[in-house]
């Protein structure tokens, strides 16, 4: 839903300033986003001045050494902290992206800001709601469907269909795409996402699936699929350095297919 | 307060099964008023050195009327077409989508029928 300002209890006000330790030569302030439910309070921005010469060079080391150091209320998902997981996509620097293969080096200004994806629910600090994500991918139905009876060894799959998996099967479902999208931001309700879409051209173009037909049925729609207007954020933000909007454009080309 | 599951709200009313005429009709109209606007402009710089007799005798020739008429018609159809998206993607009460939307087919359908029927009055002869 169109929201162009906050309500009120979502407005940002004050925040802490945690400096950085004396002696400290080599130090960039980071500024994030916070946010704890129970305390009844609206979120803040707290700043920290963090010595970089003290954690390692990825936004993801600068958050677990202000949790460790300097304030573990600091709340924030991670957990393979090599970009395969998906956990600590976040807004960095006014970008979508995992923080735990983007580094601080990489940022602009001498500030860095760093909230949770953008227009979702926020759990607590950096942590979104990711619900109405995840159920999007489970309404697109995920998985092979088949009808002939299943082959004893494998389905087969020749190199040439394999490859056209490529691009598409590497997606992590972190979310930088769909949360970056103001398509997805005015009407995820009804809109499923480049994230989503990405995934559900993933099965229609496989060739061992046999419901490429109901498939294409289930994405027909002015709000499912036709929301997305090519303006290419997701392939922008894209950790993983996939192009969602390509894939839905393969599929609205798709669906001009079975009429024309 | 609701106990609808998330992939129910993810579902929502199911997929309607109809968009691509609506996205391929879009893009038709554009192609389409690619050669017209470009014969609109040429033509406005003509009328423009012409003086009221002479415009009206242009204006009467059927390859002009009938070039006017489809570049208007195709940019009111076109500019219906385009508004209805915007207005679905920022406008969610349903009173108020469905207002504008009506709003929207009328003024541009009016808007549409008045062109062309000026241009008709003119080329058969009334003006």
């Amino acid at each position: 839903m169109v929201q162009l300002t906050l309500p009120k209890n979502s407005v940002p006000k004050g925040g802490r300033h945690f400096p950085a330790p004396a002696g400290a030569t080599n130090v960039k302030t980071f500024k994030i986003y916070r946010y704890d439910p129970d305390s009844g309070q609206n979120p803040s921005w707290d700043t920290y001045d963090v010595d970089l010469s003290q954690c390692g060079p990825m936004v993801l080391d600068v958050l677990i050494h202000i949790k460790n150091n300097v304030d573990p209320t600091l709340t924030f998902r991670r957990s393979c902290r090599e970009g395969i997981c998906g956990s600590c996509a976040m807004n960095i620097a006014g970008r979508n992206t995992l923080a735990c293969i983007h580094g601080h080096e990489e940022c602009p200004g001498d500030k860095i800001s760093i909230s949770p994806l953008p227009h979702m629910p926020v759990v607590k600090d950096l942590i979104p709601d990711l619900t109405l994500f995840y159920a999007q991918y489970a309404s697109i139905e995920p998985w092979l469907h088949t009808e002939t009876p299943e082959p004893q060894k494998e389905w087969r799959q020749t190199p040439e269909d394999r490859e056209k998996l490529d691009g598409l099967y590497e997606c992590i479902l972190c979310a930088c795409c769909s949360t970056s999208c103001p398509s997805y931001w005015w009407n995820q309700e009804k809109y499923l996402g480049p994230a989503a879409l990405l995934h559900a051209y993933r099965w229609i173009i496989d060739s061992r699936d046999e419901a490429t037909g109901e498939r294409l049925d289930e994405l027909e729609d002015p709000f499912k699929l036709y929301r997305c207007h090519t303006i290419m954020n997701c392939a922008q933000v894209c950790p993983k350095g996939l192009n969602p909007a390509k894939a839905i454009a393969e599929v609205k080309k798709m669906l001009v297919d079975r009429v024309v | 307060m609701s106990f609808r599951t998330p992939l129910s709200t993810a579902r929502g009313l199911g997929s309607a099964k109809h968009g691509v005429g609506h996205w391929i009709s879009e893009r038709v109209a554009a192609v389409a008023l690619v050669p017209l606007v470009v014969w609109g402009a040429y033509s406005v710089i003509l009328l423009a050195r012409m003086d009221y007799y002479e415009a009206v005798e242009w204006i009467r020739s059927p390859v002009n009327a009938t070039l006017m008429v489809l570049t208007l018609g195709i940019s009111f159809m076109h500019m219906q077409s385009g508004l209805r998206v915007v207005i679905e993607d920022y406008v969610y009460s349903h009173l108020n989508k469905a207002a504008c939307l009506l709003a929207n087919l009328f003024v541009c359908g009016l808007a549409g029928a008045l062109a062309i029927m000026s241009i008709l009055k003119v080329a058969l002869g009334g003006a």
